[in-house]
């Protein structure tokens, strides 16, 4: 570990895991689209150039002190949403895809970008509010608006796994903020009484496909042709990569196009069946030890506010992790998250660079003194 | 920690939060143990069942065709549709353990097992386990040998598909155009973005230039096979998107008439609508059926439609430039009569040959027509009238008219088209590097030497004459009907309205008219009982062409034989161009196709005369009863008579009635009127560099070889 004079201190370790992680990822994404991009690898490419620019945004966090975040945190937040807001507006107006804004050659996805700011935004108020004892649910109900206006926006897009990440980001750093025993236990009670209403609720909002996705999770049978031949499909792929997996680019499940959006929400199958449990323990492990890093960084941050933003963002990068690799391998009904890092995605790339950048510099800045 | 001592102090009290991180390390931790938990039950306890599993899995993805849009004619009649038809496929990788497999099917296919196997190979951009089909539109025998011996051939696969279908033939085939499989090349284009390896799309005319909107999108068909790759059934299918449909301008009869009427000539016919563009009939000769297209062409076949000579797969009425010959009288008329140089009354001295630069430009009349005027000198097609007239013009006059009548520039159909060329003393300058001649402007005025012009550029100038002088883009495509039944229709393309007098046209025009009507005229045999025709017949000279290549005949030596016609005069409704090549006179030779295309049109040919009479027998037949009857034609035919707008009426009806499905809404466009200005000198048309130019238009197409050859008997200057 070296350090500066400052207290500013760089950790070699976390960003030897971080360039594994990134190269596995783009080893994975060639190996997906290959056969798709008939030899032109114009997915790759782009992909290389998103994470070129996501490594951009990493330096430029680096090398900013995170604090001055603090002060644009609710403006960040706000374009977060008018973004948004501009998506929902340009789908409607017959752009066709809704998810994403044009930049160019590439498009942007600005509900990715989202999961940052609000992170940003929570943070700066977890930060200021001065609850240290932890929070009743009258105190959360300024910070619960603030996390539900995207979410709601998200879902209509429809994107229904990021509304789902929104709201466990939020829970996350409201674990971390602290609330109120008593409240938690109501907050619980309430929820599991009004569970089948809300269910009810819920289930009755969501489209077709959602509903099957679920219905289908669990039952992959009741639908083999369908939906659950997806889940089935990749069950396969995973399963039959082994121990030492069949080698790269030569997974046959992969390659067939049996799997349904193998570069993207399925990229840790083709992972797992060309690389084996050998290979997948690798990078799970890698993103244990991010994620764990970045807990403790939680612990060591210098103020509340780095505090908060590094829980927020291990939160991100945790939930994406875990419901990705979960409904891969057939134990969570299938969300379209991307995988951070692995899956091919400019948006998602950028954005979770960005949000290490944030991290790392919450870390090395730990020994700071701040006058 | 132990930093901390050193630096303490400073920093805010994050304790709290600290001490809460433990929860979230606990989630982390058991959602990561399951999650390895569960991996290591997947791969490794039941690794070798998933790779089983895997090794055999016995789903194959077959790509679905998509069915393409319906192509219909103007009153609704469907002229390119889909046919169900068998498909065989074969997936190599299923049939790895027996060899044998290929060597059997080839023989159930009727063809070499090398030729199976090249066909195999040359599908090397699909993704493994993919069927390749190697039959397409297999006869139902071919379909039952491969069922009943289904135990022996592992990996083979029949599927039905819907194939393209076009049910008349040759009928407007070089219009249509023809589809086939995707090449490398497009493979590479954004325009075919995401397509398989094995689409068809289009390659030649309207399937090409709107391939997009009536492509479709592929749908995917799920086949279980078992563990030795036989076929068991169809698991899951994802429907394809089938194409949207294209309203087409053209008229099944006239259509029909002008494809019989040139039968085995070579040659071409275009109908345009004088009004507004619309291309009512189109046929070129020598044609193709491309039906056979998507089947697979053998190799002969493909030989003969891509290296014979003749070029069977050109659009003769596209693109064909020949040199126009007398037809080209009209332009040179109008443009004597804006120019001050031509008026009805003065004549000129025809004694069947006209002296310039120590030679005789021969009139076709040997013994002169005497003491001639303009009008009559269109009528009998006098060349030292215009002879004559042409010198005092200059070429560069001539140049400018021919050009405001849309002569030796591609009309903007949206299909593949030659330009031709209207010379002038500019182009030959800037091109060819020299001055002009005088001597060749004697050539030109009668159609001759470096004017080219395409069989569908003819028909527009007819038009446009006997419309009032407005120059229309043709559309052979009026509208699309969108999946959602919706309608959008394509406005008409106005370039613009040639500046000319309209006194002066109605002069041109009773010239056509006369050509076909008044005695001495050289189109008699365009003249209809029912309705005022015009015309003009032309006569491309062919000199001493395609020597040495063994095929100078005496039939290849015979003129080009032009037609221009338009009718009815007082209302024009068609305009015709009709070109048959090596077909000796116009008058005689291209009147007749002309005239036959136009009572096709206007339903007083043979067939719909005997439909009238049949109607007219029905006399309490009121026109509410009729316009339940269920027969477009009927009805059609019904509307001619009782004038243009029931007739309009007709024609909208019978399309929501009959063929076509109802139409929720019309989405019309606005009524764009692209404007351009009429070229002040056409001279100063090539845009191109003038080399390119040249290459372009003295092409290696061999459609016209014509066009640098000397262009009358004396002149031999030329030669």
């Amino acid at each position: 570990m070296a350090r500066d004079k400052r207290g500013v201190r760089i950790d070699w370790t976390f960003f030897t895991a971080l360039f594994a992680l990134v190269l596995a990822g783009l080893a994975v994404v060639y190996s997906a689209t290959f056969t798709m991009d008939r030899g032109s690898h114009s997915l790759f490419l782009k992909q290389v150039i998103w994470l070129g620019a996501g490594f951009i945004c990493m330096g430029a966090a680096l090398f900013t002190d995170y604090r001055r975040l603090e002060r644009w945190g609710y403006i960040l937040y706000t374009v977060a949403v008018l973004m948004l807001v501009a998506v929902l507006a340009m789908g409607r107006t017959g752009m066709g895809a809704q998810r994403w804004l044009p930049l160019g050659p590439f498009q942007f996805q600005p509900s990715e970008m989202a999961k940052l700011f609000l992170i940003v935004a929570l943070a700066k108020y977890f930060s200021e509010d001065g609850l240290y004892n932890g929070h009743t649910l009258r105190d959360l109900v300024k910070p619960f608006i603030m996390a539900v206006v995207p979410v709601l926006l998200v879902v209509k897009q429809p994107d229904l796994g990021t509304g789902l990440v929104l709201l466990f980001i939020f829970g996350a750093m409201v674990v971390a903020a602290g609330i109120k025993f008593k409240s938690f236990l109501i907050l619980a009670t309430t929820a599991a009484l009004s569970a089948p209403v809300a269910w009810g609720v819920f289930w009755g909002h969501l489209k077709d496909y959602q509903r099957k996705r679920i219905l289908v999770f669990l039952d992959p049978e009741s639908d083999p042709s369908g939906a659950g031949y997806h889940i089935i499909q990749s069950k396969i792929a995973v399963g039959s990569g082994a121990l030492a997996g069949k080698g790269y680019l030569n997974g046959t499940q992969s390659q067939l196009s049996f799997l349904p959006e193998r570069h993207t929400d399925f990229i840790f199958s083709v992972l797992s069946e060309e690389w084996g449990f050998v290979g997948s323990l690798f990078v799970i492990l890698l993103f244990l030890f991010i994620i764990l890093w970045g807990l403790e960084t939680a612990g060591q941050a210098k103020d509340r506010f780095g505090s908060m933003l590094a829980v927020g963002i291990v939160a991100m990068v945790f939930f994406h992790t875990a419901i990705n690799i979960s409904m891969t391998i057939g134990i969570m009904p299938v969300v379209g998250v991307p995988l951070p890092l692995v899956s091919y995605g400019g948006t998602s790339a950028l954005t979770t660079l960005a949000a290490l950048g944030l991290l790392a510099s919450v870390n090395m800045r730990r020994f700071k003194l701040f006058y | 920690m132990k930093y901390r001592s050193i630096y303490g102090g400073g920093g805010e009290n994050t304790g709290d939060i600290k001490r809460r991180l433990w929860i979230l390390a606990f989630f982390v931790a058991v959602f990561f143990i399951a999650i390895i938990l569960r991996l290591w039950y997947l791969q490794v306890v039941k690794g070798s069942y998933y790779r089983e599993l895997s090794e055999s899995n016995r789903i194959r993805i077959a790509n679905i065709r998509p069915p393409r849009g319906v192509i219909y004619d103007r009153n609704g009649i469907p002229l390119v549709t889909n046919t169900p038809s068998y498909t065989v496929t074969f997936t190599p990788e299923d049939a790895k353990k027996s060899p044998e497999v290929t060597g059997k099917l080839a023989t159930i296919l009727g063809m070499r097992e090398e030729d199976l196997q090249a066909l195999i190979r040359a599908e090397k951009n699909r993704n493994p386990y993919q069927p390749i089909r190697v039959r397409e539109n297999a006869s139902f025998s071919e379909v039952s040998m491969v069922e009943a011996r289904r135990d022996e051939l592992p990996g083979v696969i029949v599927q039905v598909e819907l194939r393209r279908c076009y049910p008349y033939g040759e009928f407007a085939a070089h219009a249509f155009g023809y589809i086939g499989k995707i090449t490398e090349d497009q493979q590479k284009m954004q325009e075919y973005e995401g397509l398989p390896s094995d689409f068809l799309v289009g390659q030649y005319g309207i399937e090409k230039a709107y391939d997009k909107t009536i492509r479709g999108e592929p749908g995917r068909r799920g086949i279980e096979v078992d563990a030795m790759g036989r076929q068991i059934r169809t698991v899951y299918t994802v429907e394809p998107v089938a194409g949207e449909d294209l309203l087409s301008t053209l008229d099944f009869k006239a259509q029909k008439a002008a494809d019989e009427a040139l039968g085995e000539k070579a040659g071409a016919i275009v109908a345009l609508d004088p009004q507004n563009g619309d291309v009512l009939a189109m046929a070129s000769r020598p044609g193709f059926d491309p039906n056979i297209f998507p089947i697979g062409l053998t190799g002969p076949e493909w030989k003969y439609l891509t290296q014979d000579p003749s070029h069977p797969l050109n659009n003769r009425a596209l693109q064909g430039t020949f040199p126009p010959g007398s037809t080209f009288k009209l332009a040179m008329a109008l443009a004597g009569l804006e120019t001050g140089m031509a008026t009805l009354d003065n004549t000129v001295n025809c004694t069947g040959g006209y002296p310039f630069g120590g030679r005789v430009f021969h009139c076709w009349q040997k013994k002169g027509h005497h003491t001639i005027a303009l009008h009559k000198a269109i009528v009998e097609s006098c060349d030292v009238y215009f002879y004559n007239l042409g010198n005092r013009m200059g070429i560069d006059n001539i140049a400018k008219y021919a050009s405001y009548l849309g002569l030796g520039m591609q009309t903007g159909i949206g299909l593949k088209e030659k330009a031709g060329l209207v010379p002038s003393s500019k182009w030959k300058k800037e091109v060819r590097h020299e001055d002009w001649y005088a001597g060749e402007t004697i050539s030109c005025s009668i159609g001759q030497g470096y004017v080219n012009v395409s069989p569908i550029q003819l028909a527009r100038m007819t038009g446009t004459i006997a419309n009032g002088g407005v120059l229309y883009q043709p559309q052979i495509v009026r509208g699309i009907r969108h999946r959602d039944g919706s309608m959008m229709m394509f406005p008409t393309v106005t370039l613009w309205k040639a500046p000319v007098k309209p006194e002066n046209l109605q002069i041109v025009k009773d010239g056509m008219q006369g050509v076909v009507e008044e005695p001495g005229g050289t189109g008699h045999a365009a003249k209809s009982e029912y309705y005022s025709v015009g015309g003009k017949s032309g006569t491309a000279q062919v000199i001493g062409m395609e020597k040495g290549n063994g095929r100078s005949g005496s039939k290849e030596t015979h003129d080009h034989a032009w037609f221009v016609a338009v009718a009815p005069m007082d209302n024009p409704k068609i305009a015709v161009c009709v070109l048959v090549e090596h077909g000796g006179h116009g008058g005689s030779a291209a009147a007749p196709l002309a005239k036959k295309v136009i009572d096709a049109y206007m339903r007083m040919d043979e067939e719909s005369l005997k439909e009238k009479a049949a109607l007219a027998n029905r006399t309490s037949a009121s026109a509410k009863a009729l316009a339940n009857m269920t027969s477009a034609r009927a009805k059609a035919a019904l509307a001619n008579r009782t004038g243009a707008k029931a007739k309009a009426l007709a024609n909208r009806t019978s399309i929501k009635a009959k063929t076509l499905k109802p139409v929720t809404t019309i989405v019309k466009k606005k009524p764009q009127v692209k404007k351009q200005k009429p070229p002040e000198k056409p001279a100063e048309k090539p845009k191109k560099k003038p080399a390119e130019a040249a290459a372009a238009d003295s092409g290696n197409e061999a459609l016209k070889p014509e066009a640098e050859l000397p262009p009358v008997e004396d002149n031999t200057e030329n030669r």
